[in-house]
């Protein structure tokens, strides 16, 4: 009886189990609440603090990018659709984007119900830049939208990839008087470029 | 053993009569989360539904959890995880030393995990000299002034902004006099990014785990626990036995329900995947049971292993919104800390089943349908039985008892009380000193005649009227 951690926890529960086995229950297909994704989309992401933008086409977006962020010394991008002047492609390590002030990354979807966008290990190339970076922009076709997290659930394959992330916005913290800040240890702004 | 018991209603009077701003402002700040929950709830058309599933995906979970412990085990592993059991906090602690002394690693970054408050992680790591920085702003006010945190998802709700200022003061050099909390935060995260950046290792906890493909999601608003995971090279992760889910889909249901129930909001700002170790990284998981499989055997109690902890039961509770987090004196407070914390040490915490009025909130907010104020009056029973009481309140429930067995005894009790109200001076019933807890409060008017006298004045009325 010289059992290893693993067997003695797992005996510890075995011999705990509740008697009474509990079904996994059936989960209905509830209604579809939101009528127009794009919209609903829009005005969440607002609440959740970040900007929405819709260039024309990607030269609009690039000359977006460069007016927002006039000021911005380095910008690495993750998405072929948009320049910046550090290359994502060399950086052996994460520390290296401590000094990025924006990060451009082209997210998988959006989700409609609370202006959620998905971004994973492959979208983010490194997954620094999706926190280091003082400002992030996301682009996201605005056709890529689900209503909800039922569907948002359908749509990852977490089997395919080490790290996705839902991401709402800008970093936020309530921890100082409950009162709302941007900025409190990733990204300051959340801009999303719908193109 | 009596002398370490937490007296929960003493400390409780302390944070009232500290002065005329702390328990007001926690109690503001806290039911307006409460308010902002119930709209988010409201919004939802099948809310109470998903209440409902969520308690039954957890109690099916739990009723096999052998199986899914199993299943996520041989996913993480297959995804490239190192998967590691830990029976309670001493083995927690010990298989984390191993990973970071093996590596040389003498400062890391944590986000927020209530099984490392429980396992005191940050003292153990501290006493072998490795420099650990909180990286929840909250989180990190509440290291710097030596507390726990006093709220499961709001650690320092329970201070101003100027307490903060005065702590920022003293550790970074802010200006005492400035309480803005963006000032607050700007120099918090100037002076956090330093540690960031040099730290070995970053460690998190988990708020869901998936069997089906052995992956966790840790959810946070500021983005900290993805610094620690994507930024220093290895990634560490405690997760207690419960955390389990069976599958990806049972996300959908969690997610909608975590945040709308703990501050109202749609979803945290960041809601990561973690499946396997980041490219180039290390990925170290440390299962740990800690009480959890011995609460799975105790029938009245297992249902609270459900708990996804979202803090709705805290913010709800009268009692907690008035007492502060830190009056609780253990790792959980409010309602969800009263039915957890005996599990741990039913002595030391036998006061704070009687931390409650049983007024029914907290089970009615609670997304995964926990029993909680039923369970609290079944703690009361448990402590009674054991004569956990002191020997004040022994007695008086004792009487209590009595009086309540014999009616006319009752009848005799309760024409007393009024009688007694009437020439009990206000100030023994209202001195700040010898009852905080009746400061804001007037007690009723006692009624010229008991419920009894009237019914048997009605009745005998009634009987007199002539029969049609």
């Amino acid at each position: 009886m010289n059992l290893n951690p693993r067997e003695q926890i797992l005996d510890a529960v075995r011999q705990h189990l509740p008697t009474e086995k509990v079904e996994y229950p059936a989960v209905p297909v509830f209604q579809k609440t939101i009528p127009v994704l794009l919209p609903a989309f829009e005005a969440r992401l607002r609440d959740a603090g970040a900007t929405v933008h819709k260039p024309a086409d990607l030269a609009a977006a690039q000359a977006l990018l460069a007016q927002e962020h006039a000021d911005a010394k380095v910008i690495c991008s993750a998405t072929p659709d948009l320049q910046g002047n550090r290359d994502i492609h060399k950086v052996i390590n994460p520390h290296e984007l401590a000094d990025v002030d924006v990060g451009v990354i082209r997210a998988g979807f959006g989700v409609a119900e609370n202006g959620m966008v998905w971004l994973t290990q492959e979208d983010l190339v490194v997954n620094a830049l999706g926190f280091l970076s003082q400002h992030l922009v996301i682009l996201l076709d605005p056709a890529a939208l689900v209503a909800d997290m039922y569907d948002a659930y359908l749509r990852v394959h977490l089997e395919d990839t080490a790290y996705g992330c839902f991401m709402m916005g800008p970093s936020a913290t309530a921890d100082i008087g409950a009162v709302l800040v941007h900025g409190a240890q990733g990204a300051r702004s959340l801009s999303v470029y719908l193109i | 053993m009596a002398k370490q018991r937490v007296d929960v209603a003493g400390n409780a009077a302390s944070f009232i009569d500290q002065d005329d701003i702390h328990e007001p402002f926690h109690d503001k700040n806290l039911w307006a989360a409460r308010m902002k929950r119930d709209a988010a709830a409201r919004a939802v058309p099948e809310w109470e539904d998903l209440r409902t599933i969520a308690s039954l995906i957890k109690e099916h979970t739990l009723t096999h959890l052998d199986h899914y412990l199993e299943m996520f085990e041989a996913n993480a592993i297959k995804r490239g995880a190192k998967v590691y059991w830990a029976r309670d906090a001493a083995e927690h602690n010990q298989q984390l030393w191993e990973i970071l002394s093996a590596r040389n690693i003498d400062a890391i970054i944590k986000s927020k995990s209530m099984l490392q408050e429980e396992c005191g992680m940050t003292a153990f790591l501290e006493n072998r000299g490795i420099s650990v920085t909180e990286s929840d702003l909250g989180e990190r006010i509440q290291q710097l002034d030596n507390q726990p945190p006093s709220h499961i998802v709001m650690p320092a709700i329970h201070k101003t902004p100027a307490d903060i200022a005065a702590i920022f003061a003293n550790a970074i050099g802010t200006d005492p006099n400035n309480t803005d909390p963006h000032y607050l935060n700007e120099a918090m995260r100037a002076d956090a990014r330093k540690r960031f950046l040099k730290a070995g290792a970053g460690m998190t906890g988990v708020n869901f785990a998936i069997a089906e493909t052995g992956s966790f999601v840790v959810c946070t608003n500021e983005g900290n626990a993805d610094i620690g995971a994507s930024v220093p090279p290895i990634h560490i992760a405690s997760m207690g036995i419960e955390k389990l889910l069976p599958k990806v889909s049972d996300l959908g249901i969690f997610i909608r329900l975590l945040s709308r129930s703990a501050l109202g909001t749609l979803a945290t700002q960041y809601t990561s995947h973690f499946s396997g170790p980041r490219k180039g990284g290390e990925l170290h998981i440390i299962i740990t049971d800690n009480g959890r499989s011995k609460r799975l055997g105790l029938d009245d109690f297992w249902h609270s292993l459900k708990c996804i902890r979202c803090g709705a039961c805290m913010n709800t509770c009268p009692v907690y919104r008035r007492s502060g987090g830190l009056a609780y004196g253990a790792t959980y407070s409010g309602p969800i800390g009263i039915i957890l914390d005996p599990t741990f040490d039913e002595s030391k915490y036998s006061e704070l089943p009687y931390h409650s009025t049983l007024c029914g909130s907290c089970s009615e907010v609670c997304p995964v349908k926990i029993d909680i104020s039923d369970q609290i009056l079944k703690w009361r029973k448990v402590m009674a039985a054991k004569k956990y009481l002191p020997i004040s309140r022994r007695l008086a429930f004792g009487a209590a008892g009595k009086v309540f067995e014999h009616p006319t005894l009752f009848h005799g009790a309760e024409t007393a009380a009024s009688a007694a109200m009437k020439v009990t001076p206000h100030f023994l019933l209202y001195n700040r000193g010898l009852n905080p807890w009746g400061r804001h409060r007037e007690l009723p008017h006692f009624a010229k005649q008991t419920f009894r006298e009237w019914y048997l004045q009605y009745k005998q009325q009634d009987n007199e009227e002539p029969q049609q």
